[in-house]
């Protein structure tokens, strides 16, 4: 215990500017992630023949070691966030592009011909048939990216972009199994927190599709 | 108010889905496109919409060729019904009827408004609106189904087997409900279904398709009386034909045309002998010119051949009798009702044509039944 309120007083403000900089880079590259995969997901829908093709190539990306993608930015962009955000977005692509892919792919065809029939434009199929009814699957492609990136995003210590994996690598350097301990349970808690907040996220934008009344009832 | 000219479809593989259609349909018409599975029934509906595009040929709305106008606003302006409903379920019943008017851009209190106007048509109560589809039966969905393909009140309605998937029990009486409310709105209705019963019952005209072309259109009054060709009378089914033949056809196409006769002026024992020639108990009487006079029977003979001896002097005149254009229906009735055995057939001048027996009832029936395997 004493250790623990040792630690804080030592390195409390230190841990705090650690763990906002861990997050400041999952997000981010979440962010960009969501951003680019999500459209390009409803896109290859509508090219079916180019999407196994793309699909292939991303998880392709997925399989190379992550430090191998960390280093290779390297020179392309030099140390720091930057490089750390860039290889962790291309790490974030799968999950969301495949998930929003199949989840609108998925959407009930009669849906669809019901909707074209009655003279909705494409963009209104996809803004109010196709994506709110994928948004859970889209959803649960997001959440796994968002805990996986804040569990790699230690490794961007690496290049030099800060965030949790400095204590962690510090730890391993000098020998000091509390300072992983710092790097590993902060981090473990920021992915189990972001789950838990996308969840409830999740639940707000997936529409309803029974009455409060039959709910309750 | 549509009209097909030379339609065709071809897909890939140059498979013809429809060839060379030609249909003229009129306002407020209530059209079924009925055919096997692959016959193009779906596709030449589809076209109408364009939701397939046609390959060749025309489709006039209103005499406007669909292919010129903007797509999206003319579909609009097309009510549509699909067999699996289709009903989005993260809309209310009340966002689902109101979808195109919402695409047409209707202000939110007026949208509400029709919802409430619409939804009293099927007779469902007005709370159902905030519902959602999933809380509704299969029935009260293709309602609303229906419903929201009348929202924006549009003259022409397109419908995909739209009560195929309901059960038995439930699709007769929306049949019903949605044939009283077409006849009430006067909608035009183009209408795709397999089911002949489900054609008889809902459509004016009755459009029958194979391969891609159509074998008959003609009310179904006249499909089932005059079917074009085999196709059509095995599509009709048996059940059916036996159902509509003692309807349609006259006596004079079943009658004997050969019947027992005898001449007034001939013996009694000429008349005994040919009773026993053809084995009948009974023989018709005719005079000058195959009228017919009456009938005698073995007992009147038994009875009078000390007195008489000419047929003419005890013929019973008292006969009922029929005309060639009788229908079979009525003539079947008739003789049940009177208990007799037979039936004479004769002209406007009273001339003996023929004669409808119980027998012959029995060959109508047999054949009705049997008739078709016995040509195999």
């Amino acid at each position: 215990m004493d250790a623990l309120i040792q630690f804080f007083q030592e390195q409390g403000s230190t841990l705090a500017l650690k763990t906002w900089e861990h997050l400041y880079i999952s997000l981010i590259a979440v962010l960009l992630g969501i951003l680019v995969a999500v459209p390009v997901g409803i896109l290859l829908t509508r090219f079916e023949r180019a999407a196994d093709t793309v699909i292939r190539i991303i998880s392709i990306i997925q399989t190379f070691p992550s430090l191998a993608i960390l280093a290779f930015f390297i020179p392309i962009l030099g140390v720091g966030k930057v490089p750390a955000i860039v290889a962790l977005f291309f790490y974030s692509m799968l999950p969301i592009l495949r998930n929003t892919y199949i989840g609108i792919k998925n959407t009930d065809k009669n849906l669809l011909e019901a909707g074209r029939g009655m003279g909705m434009t494409n963009a209104q199929l996809i803004f109010s048939v196709e994506l709110p009814l994928a948004i859970p699957v889209i959803m649960a492609g997001i959440r796994v990216s968002t805990v996986y990136l804040i569990g790699w995003a230690t490794l961007a210590s690496f290049v030099g972009a800060g965030g949790l994996g400095d204590f962690i690598f510090d730890g391993l350097n000098l020998y000091q199994p509390e300072l992983i301990l710092a790097g590993a349970i902060p981090s473990t808690i920021l992915a189990l927190l972001a789950d838990f907040i996308l969840g409830r996220i999740e639940t707000k934008l997936t529409p309803t599709t029974r009455s409060a009344q039959q709910e309750t009832a | 108010m549509l009209t097909f000219e030379n339609v065709t479809k071809i897909y890939s593989g140059n498979k013809k889905a429809v060839n060379n259609l030609n249909l003229e349909i009129e306002k407020g018409e209530f059209i079924c496109f009925i055919g096997p599975s692959g016959c193009g029934k779906t596709t030449s509906m589809k076209m109408v919409n364009r939701l397939i595009e046609p390959t060749e040929g025309r489709i006039l709305i209103d005499g406007k060729d669909i292919m010129k106008q903007n797509r999206v606003q003319m579909r609009r302006e097309i009510g549509y019904v699909i067999q699996q409903i289709g009903l989005f379920p993260h809309m209310t019943i009340s966002e689902n009827i109101t979808l195109v008017p919402k695409l047409l851009q209707w202000s939110k209190d007026n949208r509400r408004e029709r919802a409430k106007e619409l939804i009293k048509l099927v007779n469902l109560p007005e709370e159902y609106l905030d519902r959602y589809p999933q809380e509704l039966s299969g029935g009260q969905q293709q309602r609303i189904g229906v419903l929201r393909a009348l929202a924006s009140n549009p003259p022409l309605i397109l419908m995909d087997e739209p009560f195929g998937a309901l059960d038995p029990i439930t699709r007769d009486g929306l049949q019903e409900e949605f044939k009283n409310l077409q006849r009430k709105l006067g909608k035009t209705i183009v209408f795709v279904t397999h089911d002949m019963d489900e054609a008889i019952k809902l459509a004016d005209r009755i459009v029958i398709m194979r391969d891609g072309e159509i074998v008959q259109v003609d009310t179904p009054d006249e499909i089932l009386r005059n079917p074009a060709n085999e196709f059509v009378e095995s599509f009709i089914g048996k059940e059916r034909l036996i159902q509509t033949r003692p309807d349609v056809k006259t006596v004079g196409q079943i009658m004997n045309k050969i019947p027992a006769t005898v001449h007034k002026e001939e013996t009694l024992s000429t008349a005994i002998q040919r009773m026993k020639e053809k084995r009948v108990d009974s023989l018709l009487v005719i005079g000058e010119d195959q009228t017919l006079e009456g009938y005698i029977d073995v007992e009147d003979i038994e009875e009078n051949r000390k007195k008489s001896t000419l047929v003419g002097e005890i013929v019973e005149t008292e006969l009922y009798r029929v005309k060639e254009d009788s229908l079979i229906r009525d003539t079947i009735q008739k003789m049940l009702r009177r208990h007799t055995k037979y039936v004479p057939v004769v002209d406007d001048d009273n001339r003996l044509k023929g004669i409808v027996t119980r027998a012959t009832l029995a060959d109508l029936v047999y054949e009705s039944i049997w008739g078709d395997e016995d040509d195999n």
